[in-house]
C-alpha cells in the first residue's frame, strides 16, 4: 500500500482555479481573444472549470477545447503506443491567446508536444500555460504562467489529480511508491 | 485498450480487444485527415519500405499516404523493379532492405505466409498488405471501422459477404474480424467459390442470393477475380451476374438501411449494378477514406515499444 498525502482538497482546488482565473483576467484585459485548451486527459476538466469561471468574470461565454498530444510525443518508440483521446478544438486559434491547461507540470515534454500539436490548428497570437500543480523536475525550458500550487516532489513520488470524476471528491494526492 | 505487437500479420491471431484498439486509434487519425494540416510527426525519422511483390495500386497508395501523414520516409519496391525478378529470394531482398536500417516493411505477396516469414527473419516491423489467398488484415480493419462508424456497433449485425470467397484474403480477414466482434456472418456465392468448409470459421453458408441478403445489415461484395479463375469456377461472368449480381430489384428486397461495401476495384455490371455502386447506400468511397486512418493507426500502434500504456502526468 503506497503512502499518500492530500495536498489539495476539493475546496482548495476550487480556490486555486478561481485565483488562476483572476490572474488570467489580469494578464489578458477584456478577455476577448482568450480561448482555453485542456491537454488530455487531466487538463480537460480543469479547462472547462476555468472557462466557466472566466465567463462569470467577463460576462460572456469563453471557448474551451481539448487537445491530445500522443502523436507529437518524443518517446513513442520507447513505450507501448498510448491510447489517444479526442482532440476537439471547435474554434480558430489563429490570432487568439490560447491558455493551455494541464493538471501537473513535470518534465515539460507534454507541453512541448502540446505547443507543436496546437500549431497544426493555426498560429495563436500567444500561448500561455496554466497548471494546477507544478511538481518540478523540468527536462525542458518550460515555465507555467499560472500555477495552482507548487508541490516539491521526489522522483519516487507520484502526483494524482482527480477533478470532475463521477462519485468521488476532487483532490490532489502525492503518493510515495 | 491493449496492444503490444510489433507486427500486424493477420486478424486470426488478434483478440477482439486488440481489434477494437485499432478501431479506436483510427478514429483519432481520421480526425487528423480532416484538418487543414493532415500530418503529424509520430513516425518522424523512421523509414518504411513498401515491398509490393504482387501488383497493387489502391492498397499501396493508401499505405504510402498513411506513411507520409505520419512523417515517415518511404521507399517503394515493386516486383518488376526489384531483384526478385533476377531470382533473388524474398529473404535476401528483405535482408538487404533491412541492411539499409529501415524500420518497417509493408509486404504484399502472392504467397500465403510471406509476411509471417519476414517477421521471423527480420527485426523490422512487418505489416501484411495481403498474402496470397490467406489474409489482408488492414482491409478487414478498415471495413470493420466503416461498419462501426455507420452502424454504431458491430455486435449482432448481419453481415453478408457475397462473391468469390474461396480465393479471397479479404473475405478471410473479414470473417475473422467480424466474428470476433460478434457479427453474424453469412457467405454466399456459387458453390464452387463458397464451399461449406467455411462453416468451420463460424459462418453461415448459402448459395441462394435472396436468402443471403434478406436480413443483411451490411452486404459486402467481393470482386470476381477473373484473372485467378480463368473461367473454370463458374460457366460465365454473365451467368454469375444473373445469379449473384446485386441489381435494383434485389436491393429492393433488402432492409431499407442495409449498406453496400466493396473493397475495390469494382467490376461494374458484374457483381454490382453501376447505379448501386454510386448510391447513398454505398460505402465504397468511405472505405477508401477510412483506409488511410486505419493504416495510420496500425503503423502508430506497431511502432510502440514495450512498456506501460498510460502516460504519467506532466
Amino acid at each position: 500500500m503506497p503512502e499518500s498525502a492530500i495536498v489539495l482538497n476539493a475546496a482548495a482546488i476550487q480556490r486555486a482555479l478561481t485565483r488562476i482565473a483572476h490572474e488570467i483576467t489580469e494578464r489578458n484585459e477584456g478577455g476577448g481573444d482568450v480561448v482555453l485548451v485542456g491537454i488530455q486527459r487531466g487538463g480537460v476538466p480543469l479547462a472547462e472549470r476555468l472557462a466557466t469561471l472566466l465567463a462569470g468574470i467577463w460576462g460572456g461565454a469563453v471557448s474551451s477545447g481539448s487537445l491530445d498530444v500522443s502523436m507529437h510525443r518524443d518517446d513513442l518508440d520507447q513505450r507501448a503506443a498510448p491510447k489517444i483521446h479526442p482532440t476537439v478544438i471547435p474554434f480558430d486559434v489563429t490570432g487568439k491567446t490560447v491558455v493551455l491547461v494541464d493538471d501537473v507540470l513535470f518534465s515539460g515534454r507534454t507541453i512541448r508536444a502540446a505547443m507543436d500539436a496546437l500549431n497544426d490548428f493555426g498560429r495563436p497570437k500567444k500561448i500561455q500555460l496554466a497548471v494546477l500543480i507544478d511538481r518540478g523536475h523540468r527536462e525542458l525550458p518550460v515555465k507555467a504562467d499560472f500555477v495552482g500550487k507548487n508541490v516539491p516532489t521526489s522522483l519516487a513520488e507520484k502526483v494524482r489529480v482527480r477533478v470532475g470524476e463521477a462519485g468521488v471528491e476532487d483532490e490532489v494526492v502525492v503518493e510515495r511508491k | 485498450m491493449s496492444w503490444n505487437r510489433q507486427h500486424l500479420l493477420d486478424i486470426e491471431s488478434l483478440t477482439a480487444d486488440e481489434i477494437v484498439t485499432v478501431l479506436d486509434t483510427a478514429r483519432a487519425f481520421k480526425a487528423v485527415g480532416e484538418r487543414a494540416i493532415k500530418k503529424v510527426p509520430a513516425l518522424r525519422g523512421r523509414t518504411v519500405v513498401n515491398l509490393f511483390v504482387e501488383p497493387s495500386t489502391r492498397t499501396r497508395t493508401s499505405f504510402e499516404l498513411s506513411e507520409q501523414r505520419l512523417s515517415a520516409d518511404i521507399i517503394n519496391f515493386t516486383a518488376e523493379a526489384s531483384s526478385l525478378k533476377k531470382g533473388e529470394t524474398l529473404k535476401d531482398t528483405a535482408k538487404n532492405l533491412e541492411a539499409l536500417n529501415i524500420d518497417f516493411i509493408i509486404i504484399r505477396h502472392s504467397a500465403a505466409g510471406a509476411a509471417h516469414f519476414l517477421s521471423r527473419v527480420l527485426n523490422a516491423h512487418v505489416i501484411n498488405a495481403g498474402d496470397g489467398a490467406h489474409e489482408h488484415p488492414t482491409q478487414a480493419l478498415l471495413d470493420a471501422f466503416t461498419i462501426r462508424e455507420r452502424k454504431g456497433k458491430i455486435e449482432g449485425l448481419n453481415v453478408t459477404i457475397l462473391g468469390d470467397i474461396l480465393f479471397s484474403r479479404v473475405a478471410r480477414s473479414n470473417i475473422w474480424a467480424l466474428t470476433k466482434l460478434g457479427a453474424k456472418v453469412t457467405l454466399c456465392g456459387p458453390a464452387t467459390l463458397v464451399p461449406r468448409t467455411f462453416e468451420a470459421m463460424g459462418c453461415r453458408v448459402t448459395h441462394h442470393l435472396d436468402d443471403a441478403i434478406r436480413d443483411a445489415d451490411i452486404i459486402h461484395l467481393l470482386r470476381i477475380q477473373h484473372e485467378r479463375q480463368r473461367q473454370t469456377m463458374f460457366p460465365s461472368l454473365n451467368e454469375y451476374t444473373q445469379l449473384f449480381g446485386l441489381n435494383k430489384a434485389r436491393l429492393a428486397q433488402t432492409k431499407p438501411d442495409a449498406l453496400i461495401m466493396h473493397p475495390g476495384p469494382v467490376n461494374r455490371g458484374v457483381e454490382i449494378d453501376s447505379d448501386i455502386a454510386d448510391s447513398a447506400r454505398s460505402l465504397i468511397l468511405e472505405q477508401v477514406t477510412n483506409g488511410i486512418a486505419v493504416r495510420m493507426a496500425v503503423l502508430f500502434l506497431v511502432n510502440g515499444g514495450k512498456g506501460p500504456q498510460e502516460i504519467a502526468a506532466g
